[in-house]
């Protein structure tokens, strides 16, 4: 096993940023011109990243599947941001989100990078206020905050349930800023389809027009990948129907080493599946366990009596209630992180205490704090004395609707069931991906030259990310980092000239491409892209999901190498390859989630502990959490590709903890 | 249920489209509209013949792709939501379905119902942002803004670009879109300062893509999914004006 270098700089942990931003190689603003930079995807990382260069002077290309830069899937997230500023000045500081954010992660994520993200974070809220995002404000005309899980203070931001879209349209300006100055080129419905690696270095990209199915040819000096995560490898996600793994699997393939990828995160609350049509899930955001609590029956009978539709949540008494976050975990209750919740909803639906049809739901309820907490105060701003039960559910109802309303809407739409009325059901769901590529300290893969951003990267989260922490690290990774850090790469470059595109590389890579989609178009075969898809995520999802076991892995790898043997033999993919044609899109990004999902069960396979998102049944305390073997473990897990149907070669970062001490991890 | 569609067809943007039927069966009413459509593609796909080609992307209303013309309705017959948020509960068995991509002289058809909405992305470019380059901002806090004016702009910013108000209007209007993005711009005080040349430039962009004149009819309001209010475009209205009268160039 080579070891492999994080060039974390040296130094005590609070200057190691500043001293490195001191010391890193600039290039000076007229040789910044004749440098290229590729920039794929578009959302908070890739539009932040590529603004930000742009304006330093870079000739910069983005490029993005939807057919607008606009469309990022940054732009779903609901929640909010975190940033420590301390504006609640209720103790937070950067060193608490720094401590926060490597105990949130399970003790699996680098100090130096975490850190690093913490300081910048309230960069991150001060860039964004001035391009107009219109976050919440108090009645001072100030910021607002909010808590997320596994945090004790507010330090969450948040612009109603629509964060993400306010940041992305944010970022989106900006790169529009720089459109129009011309030094930033989009290209929009393009699809990238393999890096061009020449002498080692990355200087280009593959890429196909999904308008006209032209493929194309990219050169640059640096290619950035911020193409987000891929938990569309499970098929039912919260991620868009678009969101795919390709091109870090392109990278992957291509020398570039895969870290940690089986820490997925399955996030508490999300709307239960409803039925075998169903294309993708939906989130109801974190925020609503500030004010949702989650329960389900005590008694087996109730809860029976609810899965039959002979009961709702509303007929059972509060004594017969079972809060079960707040029993078991009194200091976080119903705010504890993701992993913990959503293990701890699966433990009640496995005990038979489901509260849907089919068992695999439980309640989030608003009524008690919508009347007690919400109503009661507002009763008292307004001078009732001694409100009725009909005052304080009108009175609590409009506050709620205020904070969640938009939520509460999507609820209802998909549902059919109103909210304010009934508890929400909800059921854990895939949500996001904390393995990634794997990059140092300057965000550069194994690759010189490519870099990895935002989700697509394994940074900063460890084996489990904390809520409204991946819009913090996207947008820290593209306005804050990548700006200093790529400087160090590319001051070595400035005398390269303008690379060519007819080289062998470019050839090479172009007929790899092109050949594979020909096989597409032209396979007689008799069954959908969505039908390989589909059983992939089955198998995904019962082996390699919130729980994991050996023999479960085992299998799984076995029955995804023979789906893969299968979709290559039977895919049909009707229509051609010269017009727009969505099906073979989705062809090729399946081809690439068939592979990686093996590598996903791989490492879950060989991680023998359990660790935030990667829970390994064989490895659980009595009282069922989760349990950590730092003195084996205590390492990013770096997937090297070996060749097709090989044994990709392992590589371990050792984790070095010399701020934080390694503790179990305690919620209670 | 079962449904009787008629969807519009057209190979790409130089060939002439027209309406082909089809028919949809076991279609349960927990499913969303694109979920029909994808189950629709998936008997084509087993016949062999080519599937449907629509835009989607996010599937729960925020990222403005979905873009189909329901039953002569841009988003379908419900206000308030998007085509991939509408479920087949609001249709019932037996029913006949139009489906059409939206109709704009600034949105041509790129495949059956896709089209192209570039335009937006150039409005925008036009203007549609305040010139700060990353590093350069003071403490967020030091910018305080009412409550009020925060909480209008950001209705405004609300805004998914997905092109139902230009489809909506009988002029092809793109003013409610614009609108949007100026007022909330113009609300705020980090947008101040570029006021009067953002409004008239994103204007122009406008004029030159080929969008309409907007005739007041209030009809791009109604089919907002976002509810973008038409107080927006009086705003623009307004600062139009002022930026027309005042304007040195
Ligand atoms: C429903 C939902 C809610 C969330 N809520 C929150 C929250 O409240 N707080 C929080 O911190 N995080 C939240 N997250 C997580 C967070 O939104 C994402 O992790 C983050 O936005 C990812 O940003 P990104 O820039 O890395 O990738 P994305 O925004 O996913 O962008 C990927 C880009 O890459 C492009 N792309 C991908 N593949 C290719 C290819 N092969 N060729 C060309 N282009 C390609 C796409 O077009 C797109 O532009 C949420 C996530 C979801 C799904
Ligand atoms: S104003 Fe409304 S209809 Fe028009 S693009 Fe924006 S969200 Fe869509
Ligand atoms: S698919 Fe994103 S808004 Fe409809």
């Amino acid at each position: 096993m080579t070891k492999i270098d994080s060039k974390i700089p040296q130094g005590t942990i609070d200057k190691k940023w500043s001293d490195y931003k001191s010391h890193v190689k600039l290039v000076n603003p007229a040789n910044k011109r004749a440098i290229d930079i590729i920039v794929v995807g578009s959302g908070l990382a890739g539009a932040s990243a590529a603004a930000s260069l742009a304006e330093m002077g870079y000739s910069v290309k983005v490029f993005c599947f939807q057919d607008s830069p606009r469309r990022a899937h940054s732009i779903a997230a609901q929640g909010g941001i975190n940033a420590a500023k301390n504006y609640k000045n209720d103790g937070d500081s950067v060193f608490r989100l720094f401590y926060d954010t490597i105990k949130g992660g399970d003790y699996r994520a680098r100090e130096a990078n975490v850190h690093r993200l913490a300081e910048v974070s309230a960069n991150i809220i001060d860039q964004c206020v001035a391009q107009g995002v219109p976050f919440a404000r108090d009645y001072g005309g100030l910021l607002d905050n909010r808590s997320f899980g596994g945090t004790q203070v507010q330090r969450t931001f948040y612009a109603a349930g629509q964060t993400g879209q306010q940041l992305l349209l944010g970022a989106y300006s900006a790169l529009s800023k720089e459109i129009a100055k011309g030094n930033i080129q989009m290209y929009n419905r393009h699809e990238m389809m393999d890096v061009v690696v020449i002498n080692g270095k990355a200087r280009g990209i593959i890429a196909r027009n999904l308008v006209n199915g032209k493929i194309e040819r990219f050169s640059g000096h640096a290619v950035l990948l911020c193409t987000g995560g891929y938990g569309n490898v499970f098929f039912l996600s919260t991620n868009a129907m678009g969101s795919n793994a390709s091109a870090a699997w392109k990278a992957y393939k291509r020398g570039a080493f895969f870290g940690n990828p089986c820490y997925t995160q399955i996030h508490p609350t999300c709307i239960p599946v409803s039925g075998d049509h169903q294309s993708k899930l939906t989130l109801m955001s974190e925020s609503l366990r500030n004010d949702g609590r989650i329960w389900v029956p005590k008694k087996k009978e109730d809860a029976i009596a609810i899965q039959q539709g002979k009961k709702t949540g509303n007929d059972i008494p509060e004594e017969d209630r079972d809060y079960y976050l707040e029993r078991r975990y009194p200091a976080f209750g119903n705010l504890v992180p993701r992993d913990v919740a959503s293990r701890a909803a699966k433990e009640r639906c496995d005990a038979g205490f489901g509260v849907n049809a089919t068992g695999q739901a439980v309640f989030l309820d608003f009524a008690y704090n919508l009347k007690y907490k919400y109503g009661k105060t507002e009763a008292t701003k307004k001078g009732i004395h001694s409100p009725t039960e009909q005052q304080l559910y009108d009175l609590g109802k409009e506050v709620v609707k205020e904070k969640y309303g938009n939520l509460f809407d999507m609820y209802m739409q998909i549902t059919g069931e109103n909210p304010y009325e009934v508890p929400m059901k909800i059921y854990p769901a895939v949500h996001y991906t904390m393995g990634g590529l794997w990059v140092d300290y300057n965000l550069m893969t194994t690759v010189p030259g490519l870099y990895a951003l935002g989700e697509a990267n394994f940074s900063d989260h460890g084996a489990n990310r904390l809520g409204a922490s991946a819009l913090m690290q996207g947008l820290a990774d593209g306005y804050f980092v990548i700006p200093y850090t790529i400087g160090d790469y590319l001051a070595d470059e400035i005398r390269t000239g303008k690379i060519p595109t007819h080289t062998p590389e470019f050839d090479e890579a172009e007929k790899i491409v092109k050949e594979r989609i020909h096989f597409f178009v032209n396979n007689k075969g008799s069954k959908s892209v969505d039908h390989f898809h589909k059983r992939l995520g089955k198998v995904m999802w019962d082996k390699c999901g919130m729980a994991r076991n050996e023999k479960g892995l085992k299998e799984a790898i076995e029955e995804i190498k023979q789906i893969r043997q299968e979709f290559w033999k039977e895919v049909k993919v009707p229509g051609s390859d010269t017009e727009f044609n969505p099906e073979l899109d989705k062809a090729t990004r399946v081809a690439d989630f068939l592979e990686l999902a093996e590598l996903m069960c791989t490492d879950a396979l060989h991680r023998n502990e359990s660790c935030g998102g990667h829970f390994r049944e064989e490895y659980q305390t009595e009282e069922g959490e989760a349990k950590r073997d730092d003195e084996h473990f205590a390492y990013v897990a770096a997937w090297e590709f070996k060749g097709n149907e090989i044994q990709p070669q392992l590589h371990q970062e050792q984790l070095v903890f010399e701020n934080i001490k390694l503790v179990q991890r305690s919620y209670k | 249920m079962k449904l009787l569609l008629k969807i519009w067809r057209q190979k790409n943007a130089n060939t002439q489209g027209k309406l082909v039927e089809y028919v949809v069966d076991h279609v349960s009413p927990d499913m969303s509209f694109l979920e029909m459509l994808d189950v629709l593609n998936e008997n084509l796909v087993d016949k062999n013949e080519e599937p449907i080609a629509f835009d989607h992307d996010c599937r729960e209303g925020i990222c403005g792709m979905c873009s189909l013309y329901i039953n002569g309705r841009a988003h379908g017959p419900q206000t308030g939501v998007t085509t991939c948020q509408l479920h087949m509960r609001s249709f019932k068995d037996g029913d006949t379905i139009y489906i059409e991509p939206w109709k704009a002289n600034g949105f041509p058809v790129i495949r059956d119902l896709v089209v192209d909405r570039s335009a937006f992305d150039r409005i925008i470019q036009a203007g549609g942002y305040v010139s700060v380059n990353t590093g350069a901002a003071q403490d967020a806090n030091c910018i305080p803004v009412s409550k009020q004016d925060a909480d209008k702009a950001f209705s405004a910013a609300t805004c998914i670009g997905c092109g139902a108000c230009v489809a909506t209007c009988k002029n092809a209007s793109a003013m409610l879109f614009v609108s949007a993005k100026v007022s909330q711009l113009a609300l705020l005080p980090q947008g101040k300062i570029e006021a009067k040349d953002r409004v008239l430039n994103m204007v122009k962009q406008m004029d030159t893509e080929g969008f309409g004149n907007c005739t007041n009819t209030g009809a791009c309001e109604i089919e907002c999914p976002k509810g973008i209010s038409l107080e927006n475009i009086a705003r623009m209205n307004r600062e139009y004006l002022v930026a027309t009268l005042s304007s040195e160039k």
